[in-house]
């Protein structure tokens, strides 16, 4: 795997690589490509996808709020910064 | 008082820390518990706390997890397996009667073979998820590990059935485990897959489990041989799959809401990149790399699609088996219980650990392990068991009957001598 493939993969996973990383994971991922590529060679012509174990229809609800729902106290106590009932980031715009 | 237990660090649990073995979440604190911290603790039981893993459940040596690995009790220089090492490792040493796992590609079963426990991973949909920091969201299921059979059957009598909380448990998870303890061997028709028994499988491991399903034969049991054919494409194909559900999952963790933050970013875009390199271990990074690019445009039919049709076709192989046999009996892993760092430079090596226990995930069928001997070193050897959906009442029946007539579950190590 090229380290500008790798490089690609780390940005649109937002995950910030260092130039001295790629190298390494380059070849992990290369072992583990090497791993994947057996599933491959199975005969698959014709086959459904299965996308998940059971065959149920997804169950729909009333779009109402539970009673047990946190507060936005509980909410934001484990925010790494918050004000004013707020999450804090960077200034996005200027 | 009731019966103690504590809890995969993976379940939520309100007002107590939950870090997912994780630098991510090494702050979070959940507003909310976990539906099978809630049930088992309407049930009556007492919990003393939670139990260390590999980071995100990625691993099978508990040895991923950011607070340090986790430590086989029958040997302390051996890993107890993973991901829910601190579980299996906790009720070995009889610190703790009984507690949760996570089985995504063998997370219960691995672990339970490694520390000689009892471990059920539950049929796909039986144990909501709500609460359950996810992981591979088609493959997770929670369940019990504890000493024996019955006791995994108690767990599960409270902390099985439908949760509206979780859009994929079923409608009919729940059941009377313990109620279904005291069942025949005669005549139960035993699949043995020749595909367990191949190359890769210490001697050891093989000979201790052949004499395992021999019990079974005495008591007036059948033995059959079944072939599951793909199962050899098992781990190939969960290695696309589960990566790819979590990159997705995985995505939530954004250094905003409630996990770790960079101190050096300096723009929004900055903090996700650098928190999310910062918050996860090198074991998470490779598999959300490995699953953005499995899921990126021009590779999906490749990959992910490729993947999803290999998956069909092993749930197809445990349907013609279980139309011949009522259960599947075979090693839970290749190996004994390997040495800490054995396998932790060679990402690829650990993966092969799973090689018995990840195609029961990919079909969402129900399997157990059990401890059935020992090596010469010492180590516990599990035997695995493996039942069609919803047969997980069958497994634990048939696992009690083989645990009241052997002590294998009753042995205990002298850890605190080592």
């Amino acid at each position: 795997m090229e380290a500008e493939i790798v490089r690609r993969i780390a940005h649109l996973s937002r995950i910030a690589l260092p130039e001295s990383e790629l190298a390494q994971v380059a070849g992990q991922l290369d072992s583990i490509f090497a791993l994947v590529a057996q599933m491959q060679a199975v005969p698959t012509e014709g086959i459904e996808p299965m996308a998940h174990p059971l065959d149920l229809q997804q169950p729909l609800r009333a779009d109402q709020l539970r009673s047990e729902t946190p507060s936005r106290e509980e909410l934001l106590a484990s925010a790494p910064r918050a004000e004013d009932g707020l999450f804090l980031v960077p200034k996005v715009i200027e | 008082m009731g019966i103690p237990l504590a809890h995969k660090d993976i379940f939520c649990t309100r007002g107590l820390r939950t870090t997912c073995g994780s630098k991510m979440l090494s702050n979070f604190v959940s507003p909310y518990d976990a539906t099978v911290v809630r049930r088992l603790q309407e049930a009556g039981t007492v919990s003393l706390g939670k139990l260390n893993m590999d980071e995100f459940a990625m691993g099978s040596s508990n040895e991923t997890s950011y607070f340090g690995p986790v430590r086989n009790p029958w040997n302390l220089g051996c890993v107890p397996g993973g991901s829910s090492g601190g579980s299996a490792a906790a009720v070995a040493a009889r610190l703790i009667p009984a507690a949760t796992g996570t089985d995504t590609g063998g997370s219960i079963r691995q672990p339970a073979a490694f520390c000689g426990i009892t471990g059920l991973k539950p049929t796909y949909g039986r144990v909501s998820r709500y609460g359950m920091i996810a992981f591979a969201s088609s493959l997770d299921q929670g369940g019990p590990m504890a000493r024996s059979a019955a006791d995994c059957a108690l767990l599960m009598d409270a902390m099985a059935g439908h949760d509206p909380l979780d859009s994929t448990s079923h409608p009919q998870g729940g059941g009377r485990f313990s109620a279904a303890l005291g069942r025949s061997l005669q005549g139960l028709r035993v699949g043995v897959p020749a595909e367990f028994f191949g190359a890769g499988l210490d001697p050891e491991v093989a000979q201790t489990v052949e004499t395992a399903i021999q019990w079974f034969a005495a008591q007036g049991a059948e033995i059959h041989p079944v072939h599951l054919p793909h199962n050899a494409h098992a781990v190939s194909t969960y290695y696309v799959l589960a990566p790819a559900e979590a990159s997705s999952n995985l995505s939530r963790f954004d250094g905003v809401r409630y996990t770790h933050r960079s101190a050096a970013a300096k723009d929004l875009q900055e903090l996700y990149l650098q928190s999310r390199y910062e918050g996860f271990g090198a074991e998470v990074r490779r598999r959300i790399l490995v699953g953005t690019y499995v899921l990126s445009a021009g590779y999906y039919d490749a990959y992910y699609r490729k993947a999803q049709q290999v998956r069909a076709l092993i749930r197809e192989d445990f349907r013609r088996a279980f139309a011949e046999v009522d259960v599947i009996m075979g090693p839970t892993t290749p190996t004994p219980a390997f040495a800490l760092g054995a396998k932790s430079a060679d990402p690829v090596s650990m993966y092969l650990a799973d090689i018995y226990t990840i195609a029961v995930n990919l079909a969402g069928i129900p399997a157990l392990s059990l401890p059935c001997g020992f090596s010469k070193e010492g180590l516990p050897i599990g035997l695995q068991i493996m039942g069609d959906y919803f047969a997980d009442e069958l497994l634990l029946g048939v696992a009690a009957a083989y645990q009241r007539d052997t002590d294998w579950h009753r042995r205990a190590p002298a850890w605190e001598e080592q």
